[in-house]
């Protein structure tokens, strides 16, 4: 045997919840196909079961997410890009395989994932200042505002863009200091699961994000209708009708939604605007006297 | 108690037309497809007026007149003259503040002192703010250029109907919006009074349109294609409705809706402060407040004191013509209101609470109910957890902080809290922890028009006041 010859070892894909990598609970799996349809692995198919861990690891994650420093939040994110870099590989292969990219395509699209995370890490210890403000009310009182994570933000990620996409929508429900419950693109999983390993072995806290892979039509309206969760980004969801019934079923506990295509997170300079929807504001008064 | 000679306002300052159309392209023009119904002063149940139920085809010429001033004329006026016509506005309403505050507490039931010295001022000053963004929104940090949303569709509720009117008008106009705007059933007589303000500070036709009704005139402006922003204050349940029609449309949706709000005490508390306090957020406005402070959460060791002082406080509040000046606490806004405050306080009577009330005479005609608390509630207890939206005050008791955040946090609302300590740590550390968009500290129950304003969770979302209220209107 030439060493061309030698079989790869293959790695099992599971999802990605509460810090850990079980299988899915029902049991099930989909097949993963490359751009050119030839197999690439076998998928976990997340179940109502599964998205319901995701939301209650999410929920145990968030007190200790949302209480930690922002410059803590902002050092572990960068940690996660350091990470992302040195995955680079892996990444621009995965892509490439599962988006149908040249090798120089791909690279890009991972270059601009990369520094895309860098770019929300920083705002971790800036949003506040930014989205904040002090407020000249007309009385002795100092009175203040402050921007709060709203709580657990469920995604449904982008379907095409697997990882800018997944990236992009994912980190600025995080760095604020929401914990997320995603479901990945169905058709291309794969890079969204090397970013839960990264997720892993890097800094942040077991249930801070819950990958789940798996079909949104069956996943997303339990996410949608669970009173757990207070946000949901509908950023990858196609099917106006879908969308329709999921932010129905949102409106049950009030849930901040943010509906497919707005605001556009495949732009250069997304600015603050996919931070905001998922952040309450909190005003503070207190009298001031002797 | 004192014992006080009666000391009415004079209600010759206002003039009530004895029937009212609709408030649409800047003029009063009769219905074309629905109803009449009267409108009483919830005092003495006296009729006031006879105002208009608009029906579909109303709504339909009102959002028609909004879109073409706005295509015409509004989203072409510079901001710097749109800030000159919400200056007017501002100027006029304090202008005009005792004839307003006379009209609100007629059609609405609330003391003349309260709707004197905090609806109508503050009404003034929310148009007198926002009037200073209008030509100075690309430094709101919402975007270099950010333009207005279009047509907003407004439903405002009957407990604060003109500083409602103000919260939702200003920063639309400021931002360059025309407006529907639906005041509640109840209390349609201020707004209406209100278009008369537009049309003396000269607003192009058709920026500001008043339509009054119920709920099916509300309905049909939600449902209205042409609408492009929904701002809607009331209840929890009405906001999720609104919520799921528009689920799918392009239609912006701001809610700011019921409250549950805890009102902290801790045993360092200033007691006499704390107690004005407690009588403050849920007596002011008949506890008619979506951020009241419904649950008192006191700390065990105090609970005695704090009681018997708010007992002995309760027994000084005049209860009475609204119309006095002397008055505390006013009529209940509606026989339906009345009746849930009734019903849910002997709910609260067979859950195992004690309810006490001070001694006090209720006139004979109108709608009233005595400010009553309820000690022996738990967290289990229906007046614990829904919203009264009347002077009923829930008392709950707590030993450590870390359970005063887990009680006071509690319930799916979180519009307000209220802290009461004298140690600045804890009250920060509270702020801090407290899921709501408003928390007082060592007060209660305080707007300004700079400050933001607005809910957690099923309390709604988006911000009312300060810069982050014109995102709403904005995109």
């Amino acid at each position: 045997m030439s060493v061309s010859d030698r079989l790869d070892v293959r790695k099992t894909y599971k999802l990605y919840i509460g810090g850990a990598f079980p299988r899915s609970e029902s049991g099930r799996t989909y097949e993963a196909f490359d751009a050119k349809g030839t197999f690439l692995a076998n998928v976990a198919r997340a179940s109502r079961k599964d998205a319901r861990d995701a939301v209650s690891a999410a929920r145990k994650a968030f007190a200790g997410w949302s209480g930690a420093t922002p410059y803590n939040r902002g050092q572990v994110l960068y940690r996660v890009a350091e990470m992302l870099e040195g995955r680079r590989e892996q990444f621009i292969a995965e892509v490439m395989a599962g988006e149908g990219l040249r090798r120089s395509g791909a690279g890009d699209v991972v270059d601009r994932a990369i520094d895309r995370w860098v770019w929300y890490a920083g705002w971790a210890d800036k949003i506040a200042q930014v989205h904040g403000s002090a407020n000249a009310v007309a009385g002795p009182y100092f009175d203040f505002s402050l921007p709060e994570p709203t709580g657990i933000v469920a995604t449904i990620a982008p379907q095409e863009s697997s990882l800018f996409g997944l990236v992009s929508v994912l980190a600025p429900v995080i760095v604020t200091g929401n914990t997320a419950v995603v479901v990945t693109s169905y058709s291309r999983p794969l890079p969204a699961m090397t970013l839960a390993e990264v997720l892993a072995t890097s800094d942040v806290p077991g249930g801070v994000v819950n990958v789940l892979t798996g079909d949104s039509t069956e996943v997303g309206p339990w996410l949608a209708s669970h009173m757990d969760v207070n946000g949901i980004d509908l950023a990858g969801v196609s099917d106006p009708d879908l969308a329709t019934a999921l932010e129905e079923a949102a409106a049950d506990n009030l849930k901040r939604v943010l509906r497919p295509g707005l605001p556009a997170w495949d732009v250069a300079d997304p600015g603050i605007h996919r931070m905001t929807p998922f952040l309450e504001t909190k005003t503070v008064w207190h009298p001031i006297g002797v | 108690m004192f014992e006080y000679a009666p000391a009415p306002e004079s209600r010759s300052i206002v003039d009530i037309a004895s029937s009212y159309g609709l408030f649409i392209g800047g003029e009063f023009v009769d219905t074309r497809d629905g109803h009449t119904f009267k409108t009483i002063s919830p005092a003495s149940e006296e009729v006031l007026a006879e105002v208009t139920e608009a029906g579909p085809a109303d709504v339909d010429a009102a959002v028609a007149a909004a879109r073409r001033a706005y295509d015409r004329v509004w989203s072409k006026t510079p901001g710097r003259e749109r800030a000159k016509y919400l200056y007017r506005i501002a100027r006029i309403l304090a202008e005009r503040s005792r004839e307003f505050a006379v009209l609100e507490t007629l059609d609405n039931g609330k003391p003349i002192r309260e709707s004197r010295d905090v609806d109508v001022p503050l009404a003034s000053a929310w148009f007198f703010y926002y009037a200073g963004w209008a030509d100075k929104l690309a430094y709101a940090g919402l975007g270099s250029d950010p333009q207005p949303v279009g047509v907003a569709g407004q439903i405002i509720p009957w407990n604060f109907p003109l500083m409602m009117l103000a919260w939702k008008i200003a920063p639309a106009l400021a931002a360059g919006n025309t407006v529907v705007l639906k005041p509640a059933e109840t209390t349609p007589l201020t707004a209406l009074l209100f278009a008369s303000v537009c049309q003396q500070a000269e607003l192009p036709p058709g920026v500001v349109n008043i339509v009054t009704g119920a709920g099916a005139t509300g309905q049909a402006l939600v449902a209205h294609p042409d609408v492009d922003k929904i701002a809607f204050t009331g209840s929890t349940e009405v906001g999720k409705a609104i919520a799921r029609a528009v689920a799918g449309t392009d239609t912006k949706v701001t809610l700011e809706l019921g409250g549950k709000a805890a009102n902290v005490i801790f045993d360092d508390a200033p007691v006499d402060q704390a107690v004005e306090g407690i009588v403050n957020g849920i007596f002011f406005n008949q506890g008619h407040v979506c951020c009241a402070g419904s649950r008192l959460l006191v700390q065990e060791s105090v609970y005695d004191e704090v009681l018997e002082r708010l007992k002995r406080r309760m027994a000084t509040l005049r209860l009475g013509d609204p119309m006095d000046k002397n008055t505390d606490v006013g009529a209940i806004n509606s026989r339906e209101q009345l009746t849930r405050i009734r019903e849910l306080s002997e709910v609260g009577d067979a859950e195992g609470a004690q309810r006490w009330s001070a001694a006090c005479e209720l006139p004979e005609h109108g709608f009233w109910f005595p400010p009553t608390i309820f000690t022996g509630v738990t967290q289990a207890h229906r007046i614990a957890r829904e919203e009264i939206f009347g002077p009923v005050l829930s008392i709950l008791t707590f030993r450590t902080p870390a359970e005063a955040v887990e009680k006071a946090n509690n319930t799916p609302y979180g519009l307000s809290a209220g802290v009461w300590t004298e140690k600045g740590s804890r009250i920060l550390w509270m702020a801090d922890r407290l899921r709501a968009g408003v928390v007082w500290a060592n007060t209660f129950n305080r707007f300004d028009p700079t400050s933001p304003f607005g809910g957690y969770k099923e309390s709604g979302h988006g911000r009312e006041g300060g810069r982050h209220g014109l995102e709403a209107y904005l995109r």
